[in-house]
Parts: structure tokens; C-alpha cells; sequence
């Protein structure tokens, strides 16, 4: 794959800060409630533990926090903590040609099919591949 | 450990200059003064990492200390309220000295 483009997705009126690079605006008050963890983001947790670790060595935590970077604006505004982690993850293993997108894609597919066969109810919309901003 | 340009007591300033792409220097603190008050070590850049490059050469990453009502317009804290933050040394440049010639744009 060529190497990933160096770039900064801005945020708007924000006096040229980057997109993520929110510390010192007003994001309202702060919640500071504890909760526990959903089983799915423990899953993204020990992903990517083990896909930067010695053994995988697939990328770094610093490619992490910048393809989550280089989402923008709203996705950065609109995604939690962990459903940032494996979005960026997974447009990494494509990255680092560990999986392929059609891969990925046909996995989604067949395990959306397999919950709606069982009954379960799905969030519905797509995840963007990139930051091009689309109704979530 | 890569030679550290900076001491403890020095008294650096943050540069004031837009980063392109992956950057630990938070944009609050770009344009401000403090001192050195730590010496954490060189590490390998992730600004290059981030990009799956290796980071060589290691850059040597400082603990340095600001005065929070120096940082915040109308700060509503206390006049001694301090904040520290790790910025690695391509971003500081001695307080009273030029800029460093070395750019970090494109790695």
C-alpha cells in the first residue's frame, strides 16, 4: 500500500486548531459518572493490544490516534471513545494490507445477516471508510 | 540517549507553528513559555510513527511547567495554578534564542 498521506483536517472556526485538538474549548460539563465497559469495547481493547504488540506488530498506537485524526470533524464530535479505536483499527488493517476492505466488507455483511436471522436488532447506517461527512 | 539541547531551568517557548498531520504538541500551548523542569528520556518521533515510518532519530522529550493564568485568557484558578506537559524538542525554542533551522514538515 503507498504510504499513508500526511495531512490535518482542520476544525471549523476554531482558529486553525486540528480537528481533534480540542483541549481549551467549551464542550460543556464534563460527566462524571462511571460506567463498566460493553464486552464489544473490551474486544477492541485486547485488538489492539495484540495488533501492536511484538508478535503482530501491525502498526502503532501513533497510526491509531492519527487516522483517528484524520476523520474530522464530525466523526471525531459524534463517535465515542472506542467506536473511534476500531474504526481506525480497521481502515489500519487495510493500511498495512493485514485484511483486504472486501474482507472486511463480506464479514460485515454475513454477520449482519446472521443477527438479523436470529432476531437481533442492528444499530443500522454504515461506518465511512474516510472522513467525507455522511449521516451517521 | 541523543544529547538533550535543553536543561532543567531553561526557559522555553513553545513554537507558534501549525503542525501537518500527527502532533503531540497540544494547540493551547503552542506560543507559550515555560521552563524545563524534566528530562523524560528520547524516543523514537511519532510524528514519523504515526505514518509507520520508524522515528529515527530519537527526539528527547521534556516535562515542562507553565503558569495556567499565562495559558488561559481570564483564568478563574488560582495565580499560582501550574500545568505540566511532555513536548518533545523539535517544538521548543529557548526563550530568548532563534527558532530551530530544522524543519519538521514532510518526514
Amino acid at each position: 500500500m503507498s504510504e499513508p498521506k500526511r495531512k490535518t483536517e482542520l476544525r471549523h472556526d476554531a482558529g486553525g486548531r486540528a480537528a481533534h485538538d480540542v483541549g481549551g474549548l467549551d464542550f460543556g460539563p464534563i460527566d462524571r459518572t462511571e460506567h463498566d465497559l460493553a464486552i464489544w469495547e473490551k474486544r477492541v481493547d485486547a485488538m489492539l493490544i495484540l495488533l501492536t504488540g511484538p508478535k503482530k506488530g501491525a502498526f502503532k498506537i501513533d497510526a491509531m490516534r492519527r487516522v483517528i485524526e484524520d476523520y474530522g470533524q464530525q466523526q471525531y464530535d459524534s463517535t465515542t471513545y472506542y467506536e473511534k479505536w476500531i474504526r481506525a483499527i480497521r481502515n489500519l488493517l487495510v493500511e498495512q494490507e493485514v485484511l483486504t476492505r472486501a474482507e472486511i466488507e463480506e464479514k460485515v455483511a454475513a454477520v449482519e445477516q446472521a443477527m438479523r436471522a436470529s432476531g437481533r436488532q442492528l444499530a443500522g447506517g454504515t461506518v465511512p471508510w474516510d472522513n467525507v461527512e455522511t449521516p451517521l | 540517549m541523543a544529547t538533550p539541547r535543553f536543561r532543567v531551568g531553561d526557559v522555553v517557548r513553545v513554537d507558534a507553528r501549525a503542525a501537518l498531520g500527527h502532533c503531540r504538541t497540544p494547540f493551547f500551548l503552542r506560543g507559550k513559555t515555560g521552563v524545563i523542569v524534566g528530562i523524560q528520556g528520547a524516543f523514537h518521533d511519532p510524528e514519523k510513527l504515526a505514518y509507520h515510518k520508524p522515528g529515527l532519530p530519537r527526539m528527547v522529550l521534556y516535562k515542562v511547567r507553565f503558569k495556567q493564568p499565562e495559558i488561559w485568557p481570564n483564568y478563574p484558578g488560582r495565580p499560582h495554578d501550574q500545568l505540566e506537559a511532555d513536548i518533545y524538542e523539535h517544538w521548543l525554542i529557548r526563550a530568548d534564542g532563534e527558532a530551530r533551522s530544522d524543519s519538521h514538515a514532510a518526514a
